[in-house]
């Protein structure tokens, strides 16, 4: 049984005053035990939207209009408060972009760590001051801290150190599900680097689940084993993270995207921006909503949305990589 | 540990630049009270004569040595607590009226200033906890509308209605006129009903500032990534309230009542004199009105100095509240 499955997810910011605007779309995905997920895609494209649903945390003026994210088969929308609290023992960690931020700045590292361990204590378990160190003392371990990091605070941390200790707070609970949304964005490349070998070690040697949120191709072609690319808060594609690089059947989007990224071995760099402007997400269009973007688009395009076509290992949703519709292969037998 | 050996040190070199300044400055301004006295003489057609002039001289004790000796003077009576005698009480000195008043200000404006930053506080973190609820609207839109209040008005009206028209409360003074004032039990519960009005029109018209900032700073900070990650982290409601919310809510509002504390002893002129409560905010009033310089003086270089003690007392206890300023 998949660990989680999303069905018809949609989610939408509803503010008080101004447009209603649609961030995740009639969204379908489904994780296996132990895989690590990327998921791509520009700023606006759904992708935290949607790692906030999976882990319960969005806010208003988000809302989730429809949909299901079971969680080992049980819906988290449908949760209350006190046994969402539960799920968040052996279930559903985040780790969050800013973990500069993700730490209580008037208390020591060892009293929030306390906080949660105490938080999720169950019968016959007291976490004392030498307990939660010694449980500290592991979990800093793990992300390659010294014991000593127990007595800091935060602003007493760097930036990395800060996003190592975030972790260790979110890995302290031993989730299953562990969603990193953009864990490495504030820092500098070489300490992001350091940062993902560890994350990736990490959810190697324990096992869980993880979904990693980024806009940077490689890092998640790099840390990942399947990687989904969004697009206004659509799944455009679905593949293995080995292959998106290579050459083969792509959504014309991610071939875009690819093209912003430059191999900084390379002897020639030639870089190539996405042409046009991100959709406007308050309104409804019918088609692909990259259409308006994409050199190949065609007229059913602009008339119809395609949905995920597997073929093989891969899924694309376009008419011109993997026609299936009536009206795309029509046009194609005409162009022909 | 040098944080507090430096703000220490800073203590000290301020309140001897504002003892400094309060004896340069009068010493700077033109003319003298001699001068002032005979030009008055002068104008009513009196004769003056250089004999007149040293007899006021004399009578005022105004001093002929070097400005350095008089200012060793000024510092060596600070310490002593000699500030002279004021006009406005025959055969009193400054240090006995002030003295007599300010106790009845510590407790009165003390015990207020304390209840609503306590009040204030906890209605704060709950309507900001509780946004957008019911009890948030009714924290809020009341403690605007109080504060709306001048204090002078709402005293004036509770002094009507609770003094006057119905009797429940006396209507001036800090104990009925005959007592001694003591400490035993019946002239205590005398004062108390005395400042039941007094302190109800300070704590209400001070309250909302109180509320409206905690509010404020609760709702800045539930938006912090902290708290977010604590959420997402399961902790219970109260820890991620009390202990992340309104742990780091209150700073600000910290160097607020420190400043608020500094001018208690200051007392409330306006309060206070509708009162008719015995206070130092009356007395300064007093002294006022009766042109009282020595009085005056004193009260205000009491009021810096209590307010320069607080500052540093909150700026101390704000290193223990925040881990970052204690570099």
């Amino acid at each position: 049984m998949p660990i989680l499955e999303i069905e018809g997810l949609n989610v939408c910011y509803r503010p008080e005053r101004g447009v209603r605007i649609s961030a995740v779309r009639d969204l379908d995905i489904s994780l296996e035990r132990g895989e690590f997920v990327g998921i791509v895609g520009e700023s606006g494209s759904g992708k935290s939207t949607l790692g906030f649903a999976i882990t319960r945390m969005l806010r208003p003026p988000a809302v989730i209009e429809s949909g299901a994210v079971k969680f080992k088969g049980t819906n988290i929308l449908e949760l209350t408060g006190s046994e969402l609290r539960n799920q968040r023992r052996g279930g559903l960690a985040l780790v969050l972009q800013s973990g500069m931020n993700a730490l209580n700045p008037v208390r020591s590292i060892s009293k929030q760590l306390g906080d949660v361990l105490k938080a999720h204590s169950q019968k016959g378990e007291h976490w004392g001051r030498s307990e939660v160190r010694a449980r500290g003392g592991e979990l800093l371990s793990m992300v390659e801290l010294d014991s000593e990091v127990l007595d800091r605070y935060p602003h007493e941390l760097s930036g990395g150190m800060r996003q190592r200790v975030a972790i260790a707070l979110a890995l302290s609970l031993e989730p299953e599900l562990v969603v990193f949304d953009e864990p490495t964005t504030a820092l500098d490349v070489i300490v992001q680097a350091s940062v993902m070998e560890t994350i990736k070690s990490l959810q190697r040697s324990r096992g869980f689940t993880a979904i990693l949120i980024s806009h940077d191709m490689s890092v998640v072609l790099d840390a990942t084993d399947r990687t989904l690319v969004m697009y206004a808060g659509r799944v455009v594609e679905d593949q293995p993270s080995k292959t998106v690089a290579s050459a083969g059947i792509h959504h014309p989007y991610t071939e875009a995207l690819m093209k912003c990224y430059a191999d900084p071995r390379a002897d020639k760099v030639e870089l190539q921006d996405i042409g046009g402007t991100p959709p406007d997400l308050s309104i409804e269009v019918a088609g692909c909503s990259f259409a308006p973007r994409c050199s190949f688009a065609s007229k059913v395009c602009f008339l119809e949305t395609p949905s995920l076509v597997r073929s093989e290992l891969i899924q694309v949703a376009c008419h011109v990589r993997l026609p299936v519709s009536p009206m795309a292969k029509e046009v194609k037998v005409v162009r022909n | 540990m040098r944080y507090f050996v430096r703000k220490v040190g800073m203590f000290f070199v301020t309140i001897w630049a504002a003892v400094t300044l309060n004896f340069v400055v009068p010493r700077l301004m033109p003319g003298s009270p001699v001068q002032a006295t005979l030009m008055r003489l002068a104008a009513s057609g009196q004769v003056v004569t250089n004999a007149t002039k040293r007899a006021i001289e004399i009578q005022l004790g105004l001093p002929h040595t070097s400005l350095l000796i008089q200012y060793g003077d000024y510092l060596l009576n600070i310490f002593r607590f000699r500030f002279g005698m004021t006009y406005s009480i025959t055969d009193e000195s400054v240090s006995r009226a002030i003295m007599a008043a300010a106790p009845w200000t510590l407790v009165l404006v003390g015990t207020t200033t304390v209840l609503a930053f306590l009040v204030g506080t906890m209605l704060g973190v709950y309507a900001g906890w509780k946004r957008q609820s019911r009890v948030d609207s009714i924290v809020t839109v009341g403690s605007t509308v109080f504060s709306a209040f001048p204090p002078f008005f709402l005293g004036l009206l509770l002094l009507y209605f609770m003094g006057f028209k119905y009797h429940w409360l006396p209507l001036t003074g800090g104990y009925t006129p005959g007592l001694t004032p003591s400490l035993s039990l019946s002239f205590l519960g005398n004062a108390f009903i005395h400042s039941i009005l007094p302190a109800i029109t300070l704590i209400i018209t001070s309250l909302a500032g109180w509320v409206l900032g905690m509010r404020n700073n609760m709702i800045n900070t539930l938006g912090e990534d902290y708290v977010l990650f604590g959420e997402a982290n399961g902790l219970r409601d109260k820890t991620i309230a009390f202990l992340y919310v309104a742990r780091n809510a209150l700073l600000p509002n910290v160097t607020s009542f420190g400043l608020a504390l500094g001018s208690v002893i200051g007392g409330s002129v306006l309060v206070e004199s509708i009162f008719g409560y015995p206070g130092v905010g009356s007395l300064l009033l007093t002294a006022v009105n009766n042109r009282d310089y020595p009085l005056m003086q004193t009260i205000f270089l009491m009021i810096t100095v209590s307010m320069l003690v607080t500052i540093f007392v909150a700026d101390l206890l704000y290193g223990l509240l925040d881990p970052r300023v204690r570099q």
